[in-house]
């Protein structure tokens, strides 16, 4: 009664005829929308979205700025710095470096997305189906744990040294590089998968959803994949620039794209031999454009994770 | 318990790297005796093939193969028919071990170091330089900073020998192209972990209870901080030794990386496999040390608990 009467004098309502007590000042965002804003408040993370975008627009249409294809050879034209009729200067073969460059582009951003969704596709197989499998009878836990030896055997594995002998094995190409990435690449997203999927199903509110007899499909569909996808993303913006660092690594070893096709690592392993005689453009273009590509990668990444982890 | 598991799990996995490797040698297209095909009788060839039990059935390549792996025999080379892989082995170790080592201190010494002044200076502007520096250590492959080091150091300034092995100054600039990656994720790793442990409650304890900057930071700081980054030695010292390919290569070192590398142009079965198994095993190795020590140090993990 007593606190009654104070809220009536000292505590008397701003706007008495508004009932606004329940109103959420913030509007309710998704986790999405959320994510969104944060990345966009994050310079750093803009430049890479923007160099990204930048990149994947002259893969795109950079060769076709040029009147060259990425392999006519013009011998009279051999080695040529850059100029106005080529950007990029030409290599010993008088090929316009400008659209190998974006050639090469393709071939590392096609082999990137690729690789990394057959990562996902496998990763998100065995670890979910391992990790929700945990658990569930002495039938589950032998799957589960089944799985889980041999993702163990090929996560002690070095990644490389088997992606090597792969590629010696298959005849070389962009085919033959993915294969061979997705190989071994998937069983570190398996693991994130699992361990995810293993803390999810603890949480009270897929048990209750089970308790009430909701389908396993549902569950999974439902409660389980949406609430791994903020890690898949962050793993997925990091597994990307991975492969495309191993697809330039393969073929500056000459066991990756092979010629007269055009990869960065390739036309950085053909200007080695040039470097001590002054062809800076040789190296500088294809290996810019690796490191250029990587950074964004990189600096995209820590955005979104920063932004979907904001520990 | 955990350590038994542990060993049997490395067991395991080094059977499956050796079965595969072998299996993968056997799919190889091409002959390592194509190119002696022409000129040698088929009497000479067939006894080539025998002595590297080449004519045998594939199983019974294998046992034998397992044999002599048993007893560290890891067979002839067949591309220089006087050395066997294990002399490879024996003569290209001491050059990419040493390499390896080295690059592995200067990744970890200078990795820490910037990573403790990016902590400390959080948001400042120590902290955005060592982070540019980093994030430029993780953009440029090693193959691409190699040869402008090279460009840089020996060719305008003629600081450094170009390339091949023999001193000391023969060692510096593959070791800086090798360790400059592991380097940068050292120093972001080491970052985030002191920001996570400078902003506990027992640092604010040290603090409140008038202990110096220096004790704190060392003490408690670094001394916490510092243990996932040992967890994060696996991971390192695999790129490392992948990095030495192409960079014993660009310097033309005669390590193993190098002997790896030629041999897949050479078909040289015996050194493929041999040197991959040399390497894998090495890693598997190293991976359990690091583990078993990791748990070890922090007593706050339990040998026997099990892996999520």
């Amino acid at each position: 009664m007593v606190i009654k009467q104070n809220n009536d004098t000292l505590f008397a309502p701003l706007h008495p005829d508004k009932k606004i007590a329940d109103e959420i000042q913030r509007p309710s965002l998704s986790v999405w929308k959320d994510t969104l804003l944060s990345v966009l408040k994050n310079k750093l993370a803009l430049v890479g979205f923007f160099l990204l975008a930048a990149i994947v627009f002259l893969a795109i249409f950079g060769p076709s700025m040029v009147p060259y294809s990425p392999s006519g050879q013009d011998l009279t034209k051999t080695n040529l710095a850059p100029s106005s009729a080529h950007w990029f200067g030409t290599d010993n073969l008088g090929r316009d470096m400008w659209v190998r460059s974006w050639y090469g582009a393709r071939v590392s951003l096609i082999i990137g997305i690729v690789a990394a969704i057959i990562d996902l596709i496998l990763g998100l197989i065995v670890g979910g189906v391992s990790g929700y499998m945990a658990g569930r009878g002495k039938k589950g836990d032998r799957i589960d744990s089944v799985l889980m030896r041999i993702v163990e055997v090929l996560y002690g594995i070095p990644y490389l040294l088997i992606v090597i002998l792969l590629m010696v094995i298959m005849e070389p190409g962009i085919t033959a590089i993915i294969i061979a990435l997705s190989i071994t690449g998937w069983v570190g997203m398996a693991r994130i998968i699992r361990g995810q999927i293993l803390q999810l199903k603890s949480q009270e509110y897929v048990q209750a959803a089970e308790k009430m007899g909701t389908s396993h499909t549902k569950i999974i569909t439902k409660h389980l994949l949406p609430n791994t996808m903020g890690i898949i993303i962050v793993n997925l913006t990091f597994t990307i620039p991975t492969a495309i660092f191993a697809e330039s690594f393969l073929s500056f070893l000459g066991l990756g794209v092979q010629a007269p096709f055009a990869s960065w690592g390739t036309m950085a392993n053909d200007a080695l031999g040039v470097i001590l005689s002054g062809q800076w453009w040789r190296l500088f273009f294809p290996g810019f454009l690796i490191s250029l590509t990587m950074f964004a990668f990189n600096v995209f990444g820590d955005g979104i994770q920063d932004a979907l982890d904001p520990k | 318990m955990y350590i038994l598991k542990r060993i049997l799990t490395m067991i395991l996995t080094i059977w499956v790297i050796v079965t595969l490797t072998f299996v993968m040698m056997k799919f190889i297209p091409g002959d390592p005796f194509a190119s002696d095909a022409d000129v040698l009788p088929p009497e000479v060839l067939e006894n080539m093939r025998a002595q590297y039990n080449l004519d045998k059935p594939v199983a019974v390549q294998y046992a034998l193969y397992l044999k002599g792996l048993a007893s560290f025999d890891l067979g002839p080379s067949i591309e220089s028919r006087t050395r066997t892989v294990n002399d490879i082995i024996k003569s290209g170790f001491p050059p990419s071990a040493f390499l390896g080592l080295q690059s592995l201190v200067i990744a970890l010494f200078f990795g820490l170091l910037l990573g403790i002044i990016a902590a400390l200076y959080h948001n400042r502007f120590l902290d955005y330089i060592s982070m540019i520096i980093a994030i430029i250590g993780i953009s440029i492959p090693s193959f691409i900073l190699a040869p402008l080091l090279i460009k840089v150091f020996s060719v305008d300034l003629r600081i450094f020998p170009v390339a091949t092995w023999g001193t000391w100054m023969h060692t510096v600039l593959p070791s800086i192209a090798l360790a400059s990656m592991p380097l940068a994720v050292v120093a972001r790793f080491m970052r985030s972990s002191m920001i996570e442990v400078m902003n506990a409650n027992y640092i604010r304890t040290a603090d409140a209870k008038g202990l110096s900057t220096a004790g704190i930071v060392i003490k408690h700081g670094i001394r916490n901080a510092i243990l996932p980054v040992v967890s994060f030695i696996g991971p390192l010292f695999v790129s490392l030794i992948t990095g030495t390919f192409v960079i014993e290569k660009i310097f033309a070192i005669p390590g193993i990386g190098r002997y790896f590398v030629d041999s897949i142009f050479n078909r040289d079965y015996p050194v493929i496999m041999g040197t991959t198994i040399f390497f894998s095993v090495i890693l598997v190795f190293t991976l359990f040390l690091i583990d078993i020590s990791y748990r070890l140090i922090d007593p706050r993990i339990s040998l026997t608990s099990k892996e999520g």
